[in-house]
């Protein structure tokens, strides 16, 4: 116990690390993966704007970053980190592959989550004339919005899972700081510790995100 | 009002070509309750569809008002439908907007400003007698209040017709009359021209002032209800004048 009470400062600050990586990592991660997630429903096989061979590229690139195994794709990208963030190492330089990585799992939950509204609500809404972004914004958005927000907590948990292993690139974090005291130093109650905060974090999180879904559907 | 000239629409499927509306024209007049009654896939869905333009005809004219809409650049189109209401038959209702939410709908899409809007949800909501369920979700209304939210949505914005599509399908005979009268009294209070696709006689009968029968996607008779001239010559016509039960 004594150990963990030394290491407190550097705690926080690995605590402080994870929370300012999520932050961006999410917003960014959103911010891109919603709209092209959108754009893969609108554009799919037997959809609205259908058009396949965009489609065919978009879909085949969501496939391909999403079957790379996160380190790897780390290290894959680093010339285009860096072009991005002017370095390669460090707590901002992570943000970059973390959002990568994040943004094709955004874009396929939510163009599959927009499968699952109702296609006579959308045709109901372009009887009254509604233009494309009306639909997108007011109806689907709408419908949806129960299983966007629990797009956003699986890719949280997500998210603090994958920034464990941005040690690597001296990205620190919670899981950065389990690996450097914990076991580098070989210190097994501090490492045991911090499995246990890492734990509760993401209980917070799946618990937070069940009851912003559960209060935004009212389809039940 | 509505005149459809030669409308023909096919699909293409795995299985071939499908005609499911072949070469129909029909005069529909101002204030008219008009019905398509046919077996299931005679094509009425198609037909009505064509007059708002969720589906595209291959060929024909759709005049609306004296203008042909398949002659509108999009835009236009958008703002023609907003005066064009429609209701189906599994309601369409947003499942995470209140019953005010949803009435107010097609007037978000005309932008429409937030004053005029309540007022006028209001005045629908009293139209339909549902003032009492104004902030409940769909979820917990009944099928025939939940067609009666599609009702007040679908005139909300003063169209000058009214789609429905199946209104009734969905209902028990009781709850269809309900809907049916208050279709009526729309019809008879603000002039609004509609249009009915259904399968059931007593829908026809009850309201309608002419009755087009579909069968394999054309339109092989017209009949006039309560006009004594006509004989009819279709399988449907006749159980339609006979007094005959519903399919
Ligand atoms: N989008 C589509 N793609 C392919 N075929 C279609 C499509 N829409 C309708 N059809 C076909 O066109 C024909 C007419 O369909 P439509 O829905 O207009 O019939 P309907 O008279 O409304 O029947 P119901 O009473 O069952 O609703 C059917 O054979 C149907 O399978
Ligand atoms: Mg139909």
């Amino acid at each position: 116990m004594e150990k963990i009470y030394e290491l407190m400062p550097q705690l926080i600050t690995a605590f402080g690390q994870t929370f300012y990586m999520g932050f961006f990592t999410l917003t960014i991660s959103a911010g891109l993966g919603i709209p092209l997630g959108t754009l893969l429903y609108l554009i799919r096989p037997g959809s609205m704007f259908e058009h396949r061979k965009i489609y065919w590229i978009l879909d085949s690139l969501v496939n391909i970053i999403r079957s790379f195994p996160f380190l790897i794709l780390m290290i894959a990208i680093i010339p285009f980190t860096r072009l991005i963030v002017g370095t390669s190492l460090g707590t901002n330089a992570v943000i970059v592959p973390l959002s990568i990585s994040a943004i094709p799992d955004f874009a396929r939950l939510i163009e599959q989550i927009m499968l699952d509204v109702n296609r006579g609500v959308i045709e109901m809404a372009e009887s009254c004339g509604a233009t494309t972004f009306q639909i997108v914004t007011k109806v689907l958005y709408r419908e949806a919005r129960s299983g966007i927000a629990n797009t956003v907590t699986i890719i949280s948990v997500l998210f603090v899972s994958y920034s464990t292993i941005a040690g690597v690139i001296g990205g620190g974090g919670i899981g950065d700081f389990a690996i450097r005291y914990g076991y580098y130093r070989y210190q097994p109650e501090v490492m045991f510790f911090t499995v246990i905060l890492i734990i509760m974090l993401v209980q917070i999180i799946q618990t937070t995100g069940r009851i912003i879904s559960t209060a935004l559907d009212k389809r039940v | 009002m509505i005149q459809l000239s030669n409308i023909t629409k096919v699909f293409h499927t795995a299985g071939g070509v499908l005609t499911a509306v072949d070469n129909v024209s029909v005069h529909i007049e101002k204030g008219e309750i008009f019905a398509f009654i046919g077996f299931s896939g005679a094509g009425k869905s198609t037909l009505i569809r064509c007059i708002n333009l969720l589906e595209k005809p291959d060929a024909g004219a759709v005049i609306v008002d004296n203008e042909n809409l398949l002659e509108l650049k999009k835009s236009e189109l958008l703002k023609r439908r907003q005066k064009v209401g429609m209701i189906f038959q599994h309601y369409n209702l947003l499942q995470n907007a209140t019953v005010f939410k949803n009435i107010s709908f097609p007037l978000e899409i005309a932008g429409v400003p937030k004053k005029q809007r309540h007022e006028r949800v209001m005045q629908c909501l009293e139209t339909v007698h549902l003032t009492d369920k104004i902030k409940d979700y769909p979820v917990k209304l009944s099928g025939g209040q939940k067609q009666r939210v599609a009702i007040a949505r679908a005139i909300v914005n003063e169209p000058k017709i009214l789609l429905c599509d199946e209104p009734t399908s969905a209902l028990d005979p009781q709850t269809t009359e309900t809907i049916l009268s208050y279709l009526k009294r729309i019809n008879e209070a603000f002039g609004i021209t509609i249009v009915i696709v259904t399968h059931e006689m007593s829908v026809a009968r009850t309201i309608c002032h002419r009755v087009g029968v579909m069968e394999r996607g054309c339109l092989i008779e017209t009949i006039t209800i309560n006009g004594d001239t006509e004989v009819p010559q279709s399988e449907f016509g006749k159980i339609l004048f006979s007094g005959g039960g519903g399919i």
